[in-house]
């Protein structure tokens, strides 16, 4: 109890610290050139932001929200803006999906993701569900058809930050043609058919990129096994 | 273990959550039978993760966050986890369409022995639950469109090989083919289509209209 309560302590002390424009992968004003954004100077501390949620989780702790939000909330807001939606509705939504990672806090297991992903599963589903008004069909982790996942790594944590660093290595190594469907996917949630009008390029050179950009992922990943 | 997969884009563009709620649902049920194709999708996420972390920041109203705070100690229930038979076939991602048993689906003749049962999604696209007896052909047709069909139990086979429990098939507009289900039990599939399916022989095609193929 001490150590936790010392290492929340530490945590409420610290200000959450910003990415590296260098680290940007992509450069998002392609597709938002209506006005010039604030740009961003220092680095994110992932492990950080993974203890904020647990504090939530432990203690309710509304410093740590109050630390998240200052972060996640004006990204949820600028990505959900790429959209082409309304300022006003991004942040409602924006601030909706903070308020399900409050609620939510107890489901998030830093093995599994980081706070970041976590958090845009969050805002995904939630734009989904009230942009689209479609359900995300979802797997329940508890479903007892699940084959067993292969065998996992000793260390989870290790084993998660080492895949991140993958993941970012294969987007690092997109090309453009590659970046814009996989960012046009990700942050603006577009299918196949709108990307294509969007680019005005047929469906199967959509396709084919987006196939193209995961088998990058792919070999990255069986690269490091 | 399963031996047909879904195709790379499918996968992006579900973790993306870019891809609609009836082609969404043989990928997530794909992934209950797949760990494979389950750890390659979790992975994507990350690459939403890493983009939030990259996005700009829009600066929020004063207010927003104040406004958040005032809301953090309504309780809100959230939904029960919930209690899934293990004698269950359906996988999870169905069960709220149809019904958590996979003898309990509630079919429809669509005649020759094959029963079929609509699933509701809020796109366009039509996802449903087809059962061919075991030994019968699903009648000869092509595609106007993609088609997906994943395999919930028994198999069916075709000239792109046999497709078992887990297996997805994912068929592009230039294939005319004819699935024939295994022979041992009746084989059922969920199959998703984004145009209607074009019958290659005439009996059929007259029946088309009826059957909302």
């Amino acid at each position: 109890m001490n150590v936790a309560v010392s290492n929340l302590r530490e945590v409420q002390s610290k200000k959450i610290s910003l990415p590296d424009p260098g680290q940007r992968i992509f450069n998002f004003e392609v597709f938002s050139p209506t006005k010039p954004r604030q740009r961003i100077t220092k680095m994110t501390a992932t492990p950080e932001m993974n203890q904020l949620i647990i504090n939530i989780a432990e203690f309710k702790d509304q410093n740590a929200f109050a630390n998240l939000f200052e972060y996640f909330a004006p990204r949820l807001k600028s990505m959900l803006m790429g959209l082409g939606t309304h300022p006003s509705a991004a942040e409602e939504l924006a601030q909706e999906a903070m308020l399900s990672v409050w609620r939510k806090a107890d489901k998030f297991d830093p093995t599994k993701a980081s706070a970041s992903t976590w958090i845009f599963t969050i805002a995904r589903n939630l734009r989904i569900d009230r942009f689209r008004s479609e359900k995300r069909p979802e797997l329940d982790p508890n479903d007892p058809l699940l084959l067993p996942d292969a065998a996992p790594a000793a260390d989870d944590q290790l084993y998660l930050k080492d895949r991140q660093k993958v993941v970012r290595r294969a987007l690092n190594e997109l090309s453009d043609d590659q970046k814009i469907v996989v960012q046009l996917s990700f942050v603006e949630g577009l299918s196949h058919k709108e990307i294509s009008e969007k680019l005005e390029l047929p469906l199967g050179t959509v396709k084919s990129r987006l196939r193209l950009s995961f088998v990058k992922l792919r070999t990255e990943l069986r690269s490091e096994i | 273990m399963t031996s047909h997969h879904p195709q790379e884009d499918l996968l992006l563009s579900y973790s993306a959550g870019a891809l609609g709620e009836s082609w969404s649902l043989p990928v997530a049920c794909h992934l209950a039978y797949c760990p494979e194709c389950r750890y390659e999708v979790s992975a994507a996420d990350e690459i939403g993760g890493l983009l939030l972390e990259d996005s700009t920041v829009e600066s929020l109203s004063p207010s927003a966050l104040g406004n958040v705070l005032s809301q953090l100690d309504k309780v809100v229930e959230l939904e029960a986890p919930k209690l899934i038979p293990r004698t269950s076939a359906l996988p999870s991602p169905l069960r709220e369409y149809v019904s958590s048993d996979i003898d309990l689906i509630p079919w429809k003749s669509i005649g020759r022995g094959t029963y079929q049962c609509l699933i509701a999604t809020g796109d366009s696209d039509q996802a449903r639950l087809l059962r061919i007896p075991a030994g019968k052909p699903v009648p000869e047709h092509g595609h106007r469109g993609r088609e997906l069909t994943l395999v919930l139990r028994g198999s069916f086979s075709d000239q792109n090989g046999e497709f078992s429990c887990g297996d997805l098939q994912d068929v592009d507009e230039d294939i005319t083919h004819q699935p024939y289900a295994g022979m041992n039990e009746d084989c059922i599939c969920l199959a998703v289509t984004d145009a209607s399916l074009k019958f290659t022989n005439l009996m059929p095609r007259l029946v088309q209209p009826f059957i909302n193929f």
